[in-house]
């Protein structure tokens, strides 16, 4: 057992050391996610009457988009100097080089998640003291991580990459936004058709079948 | 690691490599005993990476067997790359990690015992010892090439697979890379690699190949002039 | 079941190796559009509630369900495969995906036509629609994927993987769109239908119109699955005819 999480938990931790020298990724991506909750509520002109029915959709649109450019960078980190390639050419198992990159999106986007939760509440006037939102967060950006690290390693090979990523990325996870949003609205107060009972399992749901898909098919994608 | 001494360093049958209706490698055959060093020449586009590639387990043959060590390309893909080392054309070293980070971390990828003293002990082996330290951005080309074969060396391989390792180096480290590689065979093991630069290789001992025609032609003398004039693809 | 499935895939393959076979389904696929246009057009009788649009339904629910079949053949194909990296059955994903993503935009334009009169309204997030534009979302870049692909077998792989990950992903993305929107209105035909919807007439055109499409789709992957033969036949006269002049 632990041969098998070794080589992730090295992964992961070369991910953290690399992001702690460079910071690039957090940062940037911390910005951006900000800067798509500044124009949305510019666009949509959100009154203190509408929060409870937009602040969740913002929230997410941010964290989606912030999301697919945390994921380009974390697999373009890896093709510079055919970081990738060294670790194709090491005995690892491919699911554990799928997990370690998994777990490092993960990471990385959970934090800048945490990080723009209170400025979100702040700007948009929402409360994030929430368990609900906290199960969420955790769900979805799980969900994120594992479709995303799939996709991101098919992206990085193709022409136009930084374009295929989101093409391929979104679509799969729709439901994922969706339901978190959904369940966004509930822990801000708001009123929602279908509830809690189902979005959970289906975000739940979500996440185990493409943890047991990924990998296999990641190993798979890495062949050539 | 011994049981697999047994078998030769390197065995391939009837490889087939074709990148859409472009043929690179065809019907080629190619035996390597341990203790030897071939050394592959070819112009531009010749296959002499695509043939690295193959035998490092980065790229899938099309058709054909291919053993490394006895072990069998296909089916046992992880043993073999635990017997290779490569040097490629990237260094595979991430610029913002210092020299001993990412040979430890190599290292640990390969479950090495002790993966902090091999590291210094390879790094020794090049002779940046003393760049342990240094984040590997702030290293010339030259030593971040060499750091590179450091990382080659790290898991003790029984085949180096060098792609143009002398390129970037300047005179000492070439010498360096020479006394290396014949202290290597010294050992029993093999060393595939591939050069533009013929003339360098005179003096190692070894075989040279020639990749011409999707094949390996061994021993044959081709006037080096030759060499860097071939088609360019 | 199982047993079905497999074996009509497979027919599916042998009628695109077999020249004669297709074009017997050429003009059966023919002969069977016009009779289905017929009976369409003169023989169902004009729906009194919704009039004469509601006839654009013979082609609107055959073609849609069509579409969903042809991506659970992508899907079926591009296990078989990754897992037997046999080139036919990459052929088979590669040209049912082509036309899925054919009749899926055809379907959500007629359903756009259809919604215009019935529902006042071009376009609506009903689930079915909504599900059905995902659906043509995530073909699209199926068919992207395997043209951006930088070598054939990463594009043959890449697309397997889109192709397998998109279709688990289907009833995800079904109940996720019923369940943020419950006001669809219940589908005509099916397990689901209510009693009285169709008269019998109606019903029998309708199955008709299926048996139409679903010879005509067959035709359309057959075929398409032999010009892809023969590409790649000539990919490897070309391959040959470069060894043997030992260009390289």
């Amino acid at each position: 057992m632990t041969a098998f999480f070794q080589p992730i938990l090295v992964l992961l931790w070369k991910d953290i050391l690399l992001e702690v020298r460079s910071k690039d990724l957090v940062i940037s991506v911390g910005v951006f996610g900000l800067l798509v909750a500044v124009i949305f509520n510019f666009a949509l002109n959100v009154s203190p009457q509408q929060i409870t029915s937009l602040a969740p959709g913002i929230l997410w649109v941010a964290y989606s988009f912030a999301g697919v450019l945390a994921m380009n960078r974390t697999f373009m980190r890896e093709r510079e100097q055919g970081g990738l390639e060294g670790l194709l050419l090491t005995p690892v198992s491919r699911d554990a080089i799928f997990l370690g990159k998994a777990m490092a999106s993960f990471s990385f986007m959970l934090l800048v998640e945490v990080v723009l939760l209170p400025v979100f509440a702040v700007l948009l006037g929402f409360s994030i003291l929430s368990w609900t939102l906290a199960v969420t967060i955790v769900l979805a950006t799980l969900g994120f991580a594992v479709v995303g690290t799939l996709f991101s390693a098919i992206a990085v090979q193709t022409r136009s990459r930084e374009l295929m990523l989101p093409v391929l990325f979104f679509p799969v996870i729709l439901p994922v936004i969706i339901g978190a949003v959904q369940l966004t609205t509930v822990a801000v107060g708001g009123e929602i058709s279908v509830g809690l009972n189902r979005w959970l399992p289906l975000l739940g749901i979500f996440d185990a079948l493409f943890l047991v898909i990924c990998p296999w098919v990641f190993s798979v994608v890495t062949e050539e | 690691m011994s049981p697999a001494k047994a078998d030769r360093a390197v065995r391939v049958q009837g490889l087939e490599k074709s990148f859409g209706d472009w043929p690179v490698l065809w019907d080629l055959d190619l035996t390597l005993d341990w203790g030897q060093l071939l050394v592959l020449a070819g112009p531009n586009g010749s296959g002499k990476t695509t043939l690295l590639r193959i035998l490092s387990t980065q790229v899938k043959p099309d058709f054909g067997a291919v053993s490394i060590a006895g072990f069998d390309l296909k089916r046992q893909p992880n043993q073999v790359r635990r017997c290779v080392g490569v040097v490629g054309h990237n260094t595979f070293l991430h610029s913002d990690l210092t020299c001993l980070e990412n040979l430890v971390f190599y290292g640990r990828l390969f479950r090495l015992q002790n993966p902090g003293k091999t590291a210094l002990e390879v790094l020794a082996q090049v002779g940046l010892e003393h760049r342990a330290g240094h984040r590997v951005r702030t290293l010339s080309n030259g030593m971040q090439r060499r750091v590179s074969l450091a990382r080659a060396l790290l898991h003790d391989p029984l085949l180096l697979l060098l792609d143009e390792p002398e390129v970037g180096l300047d005179g000492p480290s070439v010498a360096m890379l020479g006394e290396l590689i014949t202290r290597w065979t010294g050992l029993g093991r093999s060393i595939v690699m591939t050069t533009h630069n013929l003339e360098l290789v005179k003096s190692w001992p070894g075989s040279q190949g020639h990749l011409d025609n999707g094949k390996v032609r061994i021993g044959e003398d081709r006037p080096s002039a030759v060499e860097e004039t071939g088609p360019g693809l | 079941m199982r047993t079905i499935v497999w074996a009509s895939l497979d027919t599916l393959i042998a009628i695109g190796g077999n020249y004669r076979a297709r074009h017997v389904l050429l003009v059966l696929a023919g002969l069977l559009m016009l009779a289905d246009l017929y009976l369409m057009l003169m023989v169902a009788p004009t729906d009194s509630v919704l009039g004469q649009v509601q006839r654009i339904f013979y082609f609107h629910v055959p073609i849609a369900v069509m579409s969903f079949l042809a991506f659970f053949v992508v899907f079926l194909a591009s296990v078989v495969f990754l897992v037997r990296r046999s080139p036919v059955w990459d052929r088979l994903a590669h040209a049912s995906a082509e036309v899925g993503v054919v009749f899926v935009t055809l379907a959500l334009i007629t359903g756009v036509i259809w919604a215009r009169p019935i529902w006042n309204t071009w376009w609506t997030w009903e689930p079915r629609l909504t599900t059905t534009l995902i659906l043509w979302l995530i073909y699209v870049a199926y068919l992207m994927i395997r043209s951006y692909a930088p070598s054939r077998p990463q594009a043959q792989i890449y697309a397997a993987v889109v192709g397998i990950v998109g279709f688990v992903d289907v009833p995800i993305v079904y109940y996720s769109v019923i369940w943020w929107r419950s006001i669809h209105p219940s589908p005509v035909v099916g397990p689901l239908a209510g009693d009285g919807a169709l008269n019998s007439t109606m019903f029998a055109v309708l199955l008709f119109s299926f048996l139409t499409f679903l010879v005509f789709f067959t035709y359309l992957v057959a075929e398409r699955m032999a010009i892809m033969d023969s590409e790649d036949r000539l990919r490897q006269v070309r391959l040959s005819l470069r060894r043997s002049q030992g260009q390289t």
